[in-house]
């Protein structure tokens, strides 16, 4: 659909001529999904609708127990301390946001009233502020008011360098204000297209109690008591907590939501693997949920055989994918490999990255690795479904590849690997240990093999890998190696965190420690200047057109190599109907949870 | 008697102070830091992880680090959990109790059968018996308990539905039927370990038991007249008991040790799946904590069968 016809209509929705429901059926008839085209909506301005809620119990409680089951157990329940979504997840049984996102990417509401919007006059047309109202008449646990002085003091909290939370990264460059009870203001510093981080989402958006945490700002945050016994406004309410094994609640029957919650109390149960997780919820049916249910898919398909449970998925926009070197790791200038200064002696000629991407099939790696759990896919970008290109293809063909190195003159030499100028084509390939990744490594290698390019592989323990240890040469952002191999977590229904880390301002080298995001050190000044524009872009139409952009310019260079669309995998009790987003944590949209007998 | 514990615990403490060192700097020099799963976070800026880091005192100097650790350690600070910002000794507190049950049962379980066996099979050896035990022995301890607690779980959770593999700490009930539900959980992971045990300590007893019972003070003892069950509790168990107790207690620790795989099979909270996850997440106060106890432990139950040996033959501790 050209986008001047989009923005036409997005108009005509504006100003009434044409109802929303006649808007996302045009654009269905165009193959955009109606998440999306609410999205747009919401994006261009017009009020987004609330998705549908699938809710039906009509009274509060009488569910009994609800049994779940992380494998990772949390192991602190203050959101903004977090060292992985267990955490947050746990926290969030408590802890509420102002919005999340349900299963399509839609705003979901909580704390708020309203979604902001230019049209309710919430959201400023230049994207510099957004006020939100407040849900009147909420309560914390303990029976105090929730107020717009709560939620100013969560910016106030985790803003400050001295809390050392890990969600100061969204909260530091805004302003918060209080403009009565039940309003706040949010400021920007500069447009801000994508205004739902702060206060939204699992991740950085749970919001503290102020009468609880006002004394344990900065330096004393770890003596404050509510750490390990959270005081929250959500549907259950904290009895128990033992750090990696269980957390254990019961219902609130205060709660803010009508028939809300389902279930009169709640277990959440840690430890083990995911294997037996599997097990527990869909053979034995010991558990109602398993979490992140990371299993081969013929294990799963066994277990589900005549067993208690199932398996549901939740698509979201996460992307296992293989990341080329555009520098060269095994020259060292000033004490550093992999340095700007070098240029990586193979894959600076196109036709090797191209004739590896070719190598990588995706059609054995979903049928022998991820079945359900995967899409196969050539972008790198791959959800929200508007952000989505359709401008790119992948293939698999091992006499294409060795095609493409025979014309660009890589001949195989005696030993049957192809060389160029006393250049051998042979490559580092790492990753992280984890059972499908390693399966991955072999099918590609094997392919390399048939098309004379040598591979070997290596494998680094998790906790090393994803560490940012200075000192350690095997962590990713070093990227001592030719190719390396990951997933970094899309965790909002946008792109624009992500897609910025591959900025090359944000080149990880020796001068910023490797902290640095844009660790394959690549550099476009297309991609720059897209990235730049997209971040203060407020059409939303022309703002997906660049990021679409952003990802066909790394397809064309082959920076990314995606091997597989990720989707989110749980385990269910076959009665329960659990509401799992892949935008949100799982128990984000808990409050909707609910069972059929 | 009471200057010879004494001796032994003067030696303990600088055996403590040198393992201490070894795990301190073992565990600086291992690679990895806790906050490692921040690291692809989009929302958490790089200067948050190094003044996390900072905080933490990570980038500290070892020795710095080692002398902040043992000066808190004296002062009965354990210090606390990076990962979960808890202190270490209520971590450690909370995991005890279920590590206790489980493995005191198993142990205890492990005593019941090898005792009795082993000393029976030793007073008939080559007999059908004997070699039945002996068989089933050598079965026992060549089967890795992570096999055998699979296929338990596999048998009686999967298949029958008799038992729960999920070890709870939560259990609804209250009175006799909360008893019940606590012995019908531990039965797979009592069974699963202490017959591993067994199995070791069965043949170890035997072999203890045949080397004393053809000393010549035994056939002296038999000569005079004594019945057979006399003879073999008064005069060959109490002698042949020495290396049992050896093995026994230099194996509580190990049994600790050994129970991680135990305790991850099958969910339970104790301590080896703390030291387990803890290692994995680089948490390094709780693993220093957790190895530091099984230090202690390894010292306590070594004095600990120095004073039985003291008791058991009264000559040893006179020297």
């Amino acid at each position: 659909m050209l986008d001047k016809e989009l923005r036409s209509m997005i108009g005509d929705v504006k100003d009434g001529r044409m109802n929303r429901r006649a808007f996302v059926q045009r654009l269905a008839a165009v193959g955009l999904a109606a998440p999306a085209a609410y999205q747009l909506l919401a994006l261009g301005g017009v009020a987004m609708a609330e998705g549908p809620s699938a809710y039906k119990p009509t009274k509060r409680g009488g569910g009994g127990a609800l049994k779940l089951l992380w494998w990772q157990g949390p192991t602190l329940l203050n959101p903004h301390f977090a060292t992985g979504t267990k955490d947050q997840d746990g926290s969030r049984l408590f802890y509420e946001p102002l919005a999340c996102w349900d299963p399509d990417g839609n705003m979901k509401l909580v704390l708020a009233a309203e979604i902001p919007s230019v049209q309710n006059g919430l959201l400023a047309a230049d994207g510099t502020s957004v006020t939100w109202k407040l849900k009147p008449g909420v309560k914390w646990h303990d029976g105090k008011p929730f107020s717009a002085d709560d939620v100013v003091f969560t910016w106030e909290y985790t803003k400050d360098p001295a809390t050392a939370t890990v969600t100061s990264g969204t909260y530091r460059d805004l302003k918060v204000e209080k403009i009565d009870d039940l309003t706040v203001k949010i400021t920007f510093p500069k447009p801000t297209p994508f205004w739902a981080d702060a206060f939204v989402g699992a991740g950085a958006g749970q919001i503290l109690p102020k009468h609880q945490f006002a004394d344990y700002i900065g330096s004393k945050s770890r003596e404050a008591p509510a750490n390990l016994a959270p005081v929250g406004t959500g549907p259950y309410k904290f009895v128990e907590f033992k750090p990696g094994d269980l957390i254990r609640g019961v219902i609130n029957p205060d709660y803010h939501m009508a028939n809300r919650p389902y279930f009169d109390s709640i277990e959440m149960k840690g430890g083990g693997d995911a294997v037996s997780a599997a097990r527990a919820v869909i053979q034995t049916g010991e558990y109602d949920f398993g979490w992140n249910i990371q299993v081969e898919d013929d294990v799963l398909l066994r277990l589900e055989k005549g067993g208690k449970g199932k398996t549901i998925y939740a698509v979201g926009g996460d992307t296992e994918f293989i990341a080329l070197n555009f520098s060269d790791p095994n020259t060292e200038v000033d004490g550093e490999k992999s340095s700007m200064k070098t240029k990586h002696p193979l894959f600076s000629d196109p036709a090797v990255r191209k004739a590896l991407s070719m190598l990588v099939d995706r059609d054995s790696i979903k049928k022998a690795i991820y079945g359900r759990a995967g899409r196969t896919t050539a972008n790198f970008l791959n959800g929200p479904e508007k952000f989505v290109s359709k401008n790119t293809t992948w293939e698999f063909s091992i006499e294409k590849a060795s095609k493409l190195l025979d014309d660009a003159g890589w001949k195989p030499g005696a030993d049957g690997i192809r060389e160029k100028d006393g250049k051998k084509l042979k490559l580092l390939y790492q990753t992280s240990i984890n059972g499908p990744r390693q399966k991955t490594q072999a099918i590609v290698k094997q392919a390399c093999q048939k098309a004379g390019i040598d591979v070997e592989l290596k494998s680094v323990v998790a906790s090393v890998f994803f560490s940012s240890d200075v000192a350690n040469p095997d962590t990713y952002p070093k990227f001592y190696a030719d190719l390396e191999m990951f997933q970094i977590p899309l965790s909002q229904p946008d792109p624009s965190q992500h897609m910025r880390r591959y900025h090359s301002r944000y080149i990880a080298s020796k001068e910023n420690k490797w902290q640095g995001t844009n660790f394959t050190r690549w550099t476009n000044k297309d991609y720059d200047a897209a990235i730049d524009a997209a971040d203060s872009e407020m059409d939303p139409v022309k703002r997906a057109a660049l990021y679409i952009k952003c990802n066909d310019l790394m397809w064309q260079d082959t920076v990314f190599i995606p091997a597989m669309h990720r989707l989110k995998v749980e385990a269910s009790a076959n009665t329960l109907r659990p509401v799992i987003s892949g935008w949100a944590n799982e128990t984000d949209n808990l409050f909707d949870w609910y069972r059929e007998e | 008697m009471s200057q010879y514990v004494l001796r032994r615990l003067m030696i303990a403490i600088p055996s403590l102070l040198g393992i201490s060192v070894v795990l301190f700097v073992v565990l600086a020099l291992a690679p990895g830091d806790p906050f490692a799963e921040l690291a692809t976070n989009p929302n958490v800026p790089p200067e948050v992880q190094a003044a996390l880091r900072a905080k933490f005192g990570l980038d500290d100097p070892i020795y710095l680090r080692y002398l902040h650790w043992l000066n808190a350690m004296l002062h009965g600070d354990w210090g606390f959990s990076f990962v979960s910002r808890m202190d270490v000794d209520t971590l450690i507190l909370q995991r005890l109790p279920a590590t206790l049950y489980v493995i005191g049962s198993a142990q205890i379980l492990a005593l019941l059968i090898a005792i009795p066996v082993g000393v029976y099979a030793a007073t008939k050896p080559y007999s059908l018996f004997d070699q039945i035990a002996n068989t089933l022995a050598f079965i026992g301890f060549s089967l890795p308990t992570f096999f055998t607690g699979l296929l338990f779980i596999l048998i009686f959770s999967v298949t029958l539905d008799w038992l729960p593999f999920v070890y709870s700490t939560d259990i609804k009930a209250t009175g006799i039927r909360w008893v019940l539900e606590m012995i019908r959980q531990a039965i797979m992971p009592v069974a699963v370990l202490g017959l591993f045990q067994a199995a070791s300590m069965t043949r170890f007893v035997r072999s203890a038991m045949l080397d004393v019972i053809r000393l010549d003070y035994v056939t002296t003892a038999r000569a005079k007249g004594l019945g057979q069950a006399k003879v073999i509790i008064k005069h060959v168990m109490r002698n042949a008991m020495i290396p049992v107790v050896t093995l026994i207690a230099l194996q509580m620790p190990a049994v600790f040790g050994g129970a991680i795989v135990t305790e991850q099979i099958f969910r339970i909270p104790g301590i080896g799946s703390l030291l387990i996850t803890s290692i994995l997440s680089n948490d390094t106060p709780v693993v220093m904590a957790v190895t530091f106890v099984f230090a202690c432990l390894v010292v306590l139950f070594n004095l600990i069968a120095d004073v039985l040996y003291g008791w058991l033959d009264p000559r040893i501790s006179l020297r």
